[in-house]
């Protein structure tokens, strides 16, 4: 049964079970809920906190953004080192998609380089 | 026997059938009680005594001392409850999903127990919680706590899936959350919620 063209049959047996699995005892607690036990949400039931404190303010509102720009200098001056050098050491060797790709990956780097120093975020004090 | 209700009409069947559906649904409801983890004073260690190895609540499938109200059953007020925390507990209670039940542990949940002239302290979660099962003492044994968790497992058994006299969590118009008190300038406001509860009235003098 599962040889020759039908090798991979057994891949759609098991998508089908892995569907139908969870979906029974899923339908079957939504269809006693709808029978019996009827949802009650609520304003305190659905607060996002579940410390027993009330939220004493907005849960959304912006972030200092420092950190995220210590993290794209990172980036920049760590990670693209780190994959400079096994670039450096082949780049004799790359066939012209490779190339694309590694200038590709360079200028991205060098655009959050030029970004960062127009932001005067390169200064420490 | 002309006012009996519709729904309690013996059916030959279905009443079989849904009785059968009700002992199970209450069986494994009982045997599954998973308390809300909180202690607020030194009842608390008691409790704590009870869910170990020499007590082992385990035995009764209530040893999962859940850390969210989202996926707890039963909440154990154990110990004092300030005026401080009132507000929380009852916030803690709204958040459980239904069905859900309180047990007041020890004399404080109850009334207050020896700090009830403190200016702080609640005089027993009563006043704003549907208290099912009270366990007195000060601190009660875990044995105490126990044989109040049996009676508890007593009052879910015996619970009724339809029909009038079905639970409160049952009822799609009964709301599952109660008022939350606020801090006002000397007290908790309100004091205690009218609707579930009533401060006990003297007898008048003669």
């Amino acid at each position: 049964m599962f040889t020759g063209t039908n090798a991979y049959l057994f891949l759609v047996v098991f998508l089908g079970v892995a569907v139908i699995f969870p979906l029974i005892p899923i339908g079957l607690a939504r269809l006693w809920a709808w029978t019996f036990s009827p949802p009650k949400p609520g304003f305190e039931k659905q607060a996002t906190y579940e410390c027993g404190l009330a939220a004493p303010e907005e849960n959304w509102r912006p972030l200092r953004p420092g950190y995220y720009r210590y993290a794209l200098l990172f980036l920049v001056f760590d990670v693209e080192v780190l994959f400079l050098l096994p670039a450096a050491a082949a780049v004799g060797q790359l066939p012209v998609g490779a190339w694309v790709a590694l200038l590709g990956f360079l200028a991205l780097l060098a655009e959050g380089l030029a970004w960062a120093w127009g932001k005067r975020i390169l200064t420490w004090k | 026997m002309e006012h009996r209700n519709e729904e309690d009409r013996p059916g030959v069947v279905l009443t079989q059938a849904q009785a059968c559906i009700e002992w199970a649904y209450n069986w494994g409801r009982k045997n599954s009680v998973w308390p809300l983890g909180f202690g607020l004073a030194c009842c608390a260690i008691e409790m704590i005594g009870a869910s170990m190895a020499r007590f082992d609540l385990a035995r009764f499938g209530m040893e999962v001392f859940r850390p969210s109200p989202r996926q707890a059953d039963l909440m154990i007020v154990a110990g004092t409850v300030t005026k401080k925390i009132a507000p929380l507990v009852v916030r803690l209670y709204n958040q459980m999903p239904e069905p859900k039940y309180v047990l007041a542990m020890g004399a404080c949940a109850i009334s207050g127990g020896p700090f009830k002239q403190g200016y702080n302290v609640l005089k027993g979660i009563d006043r704003y919680l549907p208290v099912d099962v009270h366990v007195p003492g000060c601190p009660p044994r875990p044995e105490a706590l126990i044989h109040g968790l049996m009676q508890l497992q007593k009052i879910i058994a015996a619970q009724k899936l339809t029909g009038p006299n079905r639970p409160r969590f049952l009822k799609a118009e009964v709301s599952g959350e109660y008022p939350v008190p606020q801090y006002g300038p000397h007290d908790l406001e309100p004091g205690y919620t009218a609707e579930y509860w009533q401060p006990p009235k003297l007898a008048p003098l003669e």
